[in-house]
């Protein structure tokens, strides 16, 4: 296995086709010769050398936003489009990436440029994710290559498609392992004029959740419920009347408790640097992300701070952040009932990135990437771990 | 006399009806179990009643484990599957063939936990659309997704063809808000996907499972994410002197920045019969939107006005909004009894292309220009927001040859749907009828991937077979697997 950075972008064995025929060709040769293939974005978040792979294939090449009409809330893009451009395109036309995709590259200390392929292949989200949804429930449509090197289209441009299987969705979060996305469309929604910020100081994990379930089963559309350190924080957006509505009913709801209000600025750099993990930036142990059942959270967060280390939380609790030594199969452990990913892997000796599949959806997984990539040479590393 | 063709039954399965039934018989509850002529009947279609055939037999099972124990004989003796929620499919998703076996989630209807804090509810799939919300109604919660038959179809349809629904515009379909099933492969194995959890490592397995059209699995419980009730919500009537001003007024209004929950659309064919069904008192004009908003009474009154602005731009003929829960009743029950209206007036085929919402305005023109050609009348109702169109055919189904016109012309709007960068089904489903018309949509390879996933989740493919694909594209693979071991 060759251990090199992705952004080696001069290697002899890196390839970044600038159409999708030329990279259903690459594709199609590598398959024909068994050539193991690193798939790769930007290069912001996956490392060569947990991934495997003779070459390093990305769809960076293939930028460019194809078509975006706000007035339908759809936006198609080649897997290459930088996701800043997008965003700045929607921007001006006041709409967003309601999903909020974070930013790995503070936190993992790479360069490169986040696509938006690679957001789409790993179902990268942030902090709205409790109210608004995955990257996931924003595809509505997919190109890409195939491991035999077959373009395929599935989906479309329109929010309500139900025409055969859903392989949109299937490849977001497959992490390259059963295609090269050449083109995603996305649903768009329109950016929220205001937004604002309640902060709860000196709670405990437990009390945060406690805290979060009230204001989650609210009408008033939370749209970050997250927790580091001792605070609580929860974010209400919309129309700017609306927004301070909010404000003042949560206030209300928890009236017994010392509250401090974050305005616009202040809100928005918040849920930046929680999105993008700031406080986790900059440290060296390993960072794990891991789901649970938001009211297990409390317990798994004492688990692993027992291990040492810090854990905030996101999503509402759904969410728990670790930065700590913990070993794996400890850190695993201590999220039972959840799943833990191993996001950077710091000082740890090599570990498994993903937790290992139950027995009978391991079959599945193993037949479906039988079908995509009958050779097996997509991110060869990524599904033996 | 129709136009769809299903496989030729295999006489050697139907010659060994008996030996199917005893088999069923010895492993499952007795009545369970449907297998005389009479009562088989009863499930020899949907609601696509112009295809009908009764099945083998029928297998009504009561827990998760019996829906395994049906699949395992039914796949060791190699006979073909065909599951059923509530048979509420416009599309021929659950029609039998005579060397069937139908295994219908209908007795599966309990409710398994709620779980505020957490904001799921788990449930047996045979459970209705509606009573989901009725469940969790005491809790300020309710299940977002919310077909035009909500009240009779089950959640093990809902997520067979991936339903949607007026509200989808703000809440999604089903696919988003659907968090784990537990449900039976062909070969009768019980596997879990999901869960409460808001997020999950490995494939999203779940994803293909909405909206495969029972074509991978039979899925008896299901987690569904539920959504807090908002405070209030208020429809308002806009009526315009053109379908193109209409449309144009929906892409406006999206494009303003407001978020409406639903925007519904009926033209004047539609209103007329509405009219005359639920006397809801719609103005006489070419096109309507109902346009609904949700939150506080201040966040609704200032929706409204910014809708109103928008709509003023575009000089309606009509702007009428609610002012209570009776006029929003009112505004509501013509587009609630639209399809029972419509039914007033004759058949009708309800289609359900999708297209972009910029093309609605030229869908619509094209759609007229079809019918006249035609000569059948189409009245238009459906969820503008999303582009979803819902055009009904009517056609007298005793007239010898209409329903064959009816059909054709409803494959050239599914057509049109496609050409304008649309897709033949939004929320319906591809089922038997749309399935010759696939390829319209997919190119071979594009089709390709997905006959061979349904391979790697059923190599026998005796799960739904005969549906979503053209018969002549899945021959090889169903003969393929036929002989298979």
């Amino acid at each position: 296995m060759l251990l090199k950075t992705c952004d080696g972008g001069n290697a002899s064995n890196f390839t970044a086709p600038g159409d999708e025929s030329e990279l259903a060709a690459f594709v199609e040769e590598s398959y024909a010769r068994r050539r193991a293939l690193h798939i790769a974005g930007g290069g912001t978040r996956v490392r060569w050398a947990e991934v495997g792979g003779d070459f390093l294939l990305t769809a960076r090449g293939l930028g460019g936003i194809v078509t975006y009409e706000p007035g339908e809330l759809t936006l198609i893009a080649r897997a290459g489009t930088p996701v800043e451009e997008i965003e700045q395109t929607l921007a001006a036309q006041g709409q967003a990436l309601a999903f909020e995709p974070m930013d790995h590259r503070l936190l993992l200390g790479s360069s490169g440029t986040p696509t938006i392929g690679g957001v789409v292949s790993a179902n990268v989200c942030g902090p709205r994710r409790v109210q608004a949804g995955a990257c996931r429930d924003y595809i509505l449509g997919v190109r890409f290559v195939d491991g035999k090197g077959r373009i395929i289209k599935n989906g479309g441009r329109v929010m309500k498609n139900v025409t055969g299987l859903n392989l949109g969705r299937l490849l977001c979060g497959s992490y390259g392992t059963l295609g090269i996305l050449s083109e995603v469309a996305l649903k768009t929604l329109p950016m929220a004029e205001s937004q604002q910020t309640l902060a709860f100081g000196g709670v405990s994990a437990a009390e945060a959740v406690e805290l979060f379930s009230a204001a989650l089963r609210t009408p008033f559309e939370v749209s970050g419920a997250a927790f580091r350190g001792a605070t609580a924080w929860l974010r209400v957006e919309g129309f700017s009347r609306q927004v301070e509505y909010r404000r003042e009913r949560l206030i209300t709801l928890f009236r017994d408790r010392k509250i401090d209000i974050y305005g616009e600025e202040e809100s928005r750099s918040l849920w930046r640097g929680l999105r993008d993990l700031h406080h986790f930036a900059g440290t060296s142990d390993a960072v794990w992300r891991i789901f649970v059942k938001p009211t297990d959270a409390p317990a798994v967060v004492a688990a692993l701070q027992a291990l040492g280390g810090d854990a905030s939380l996101d999503w509402g609790g759904g969410l728990i952040w670790y930065c700590g030594s913990g070993d794996a199969v400890s850190v695993r452990k201590a999220a039972e009932g959840g799943q833990a990913t191993l996001v950077r892997g710091g000082a740890l000796p090599a570990s498994p990135i993903f937790p290992p599949e139950p027995k009978g959806i391991a079959y599945l997984s193993a037949a479906l990437r039988k079908t995509f990539d009958p050779a097996g040479i997509f991110n060869p590393g990524l599904v033996d771990g | 006399m129709s136009t769809i063709a299903m496989p030729t039954p295999d006489e050697a399965i139907i010659a060994r009806k008996s030996e199917i039934v005893a088999a069923l018989a010895a492993a499952l509850p007795a009545e369970t179990i449907v297998s005389d002529p009479e009562e088989t009947r009863a499930y020899e279609c949907d609601a696509l009643t112009a295809y009908r055939c009764p099945p083998l037999a029928v297998v009504l099972p009561r827990t998760t484990e019996e829906v395994a124990t049906a699949m395992r004989i039914c796949h060791g003796l190699r006979v073909p599957v065909i599951p059923r929620g509530a048979g509420t499919s416009l599309a021929g998703g659950a029609l039998p063939t005579a060397d069937s076996v139908v295994i219908g989630t209908m007795r599966l209807r309990e409710f398994l936990e709620i779980d505020t804090a957490n904001r799921y509810i788990r449930v047996q799939t045979g459970v209705t659309n509606l009573s989901v919300s009725a469940e969790l109604e005491s809790e300020g919660f309710f299940y977002a997704p919310d077909p035009s038959s909500q009240l009779a179809c089950t959640i093990a349809g809902n997520i067979g063809m991936n339903s949607g629904g007026a509200h989808c515009l703000k809440y999604g379909v089903t696919a988003n808000n659907l968090l784990g099933v537990r449900m039976v492969l062909a070969t009768g194995e019980i596997v879990e996907l999901g869960g409460p959890l808001l997020g999950a490592s490995g494939l999203d397995i779940l994803s293909l499972i909405c909206g495969s059209e029972g074509q991978l699995a039979i899925v008896t419980e299901a987690t569904l994410r539920i959504v807090p009730k908002p405070e209030g919500a208020r429809p308002m009537l806009i009526g315009f002197d053109s379908a193109e001003t209409a449309g144009e007024c929906v892409a406006r209004i999206i494009r303003s920045g407001v978020l409406p929950v639903a925007i519904e659309y009926m033209d004047d064919v539609c209103l007329r019969a509405v009219e005359a069904f639920s006397k809801a008192g719609y103005p006489d004009c070419p096109a309507v939107l109902i346009v609904e908003v949700e939150g506080s009474d201040q966040e609704i009154a200032d929706q409204i006005e910014r809708i109103r602005a928008v709509a003023a731009e575009l000089h309606p003929i009509e702007f009428r909004c609610s002012r209570n829960a009776d006029e929003s009743q009112a505004i509501w029950k013509g587009r609630k009894s639209a399809f029972g209206a419509m039914g007033r007036l004759g058949d009708y085929l309800c289609l359900d292309g999708t297209v972009p919402v910029s093309k609605l305005p030229y869908a619509l023109k094209r759609i007229g220009e079809l019918s006249k050609k035609a000569g059948l009348e189409v009245a238009n109702v459906f969820h503008a927001g999303d582009g979803n169109m819902h055009p009904l055919i009517l056609f007298n189904a005793n007239r010898p040859g209409d329903l064959e016109r009816a059909e054709a012309l409803g494959n050239d709007i599914l057509r049109l749907c496609v050409d304008l960068g649309g897709c033949l089904s939004g929320e319906h489903g591809v089922g038997v009828e749309k399935r010759d018309l696939m390829p319209t949509q997919f190119a071979p390879d594009d089709m390709a991937i997905q006959m061979e996933i349904k391979g790697a989740f059923d190599r026998a493919w005796l799960l739904n077979p005969a549906k979503v694909f053209p018969l002549e594209a899945s021959r090889p693979h169903r003969e393929g697997a036929a002989t298979c071991s």
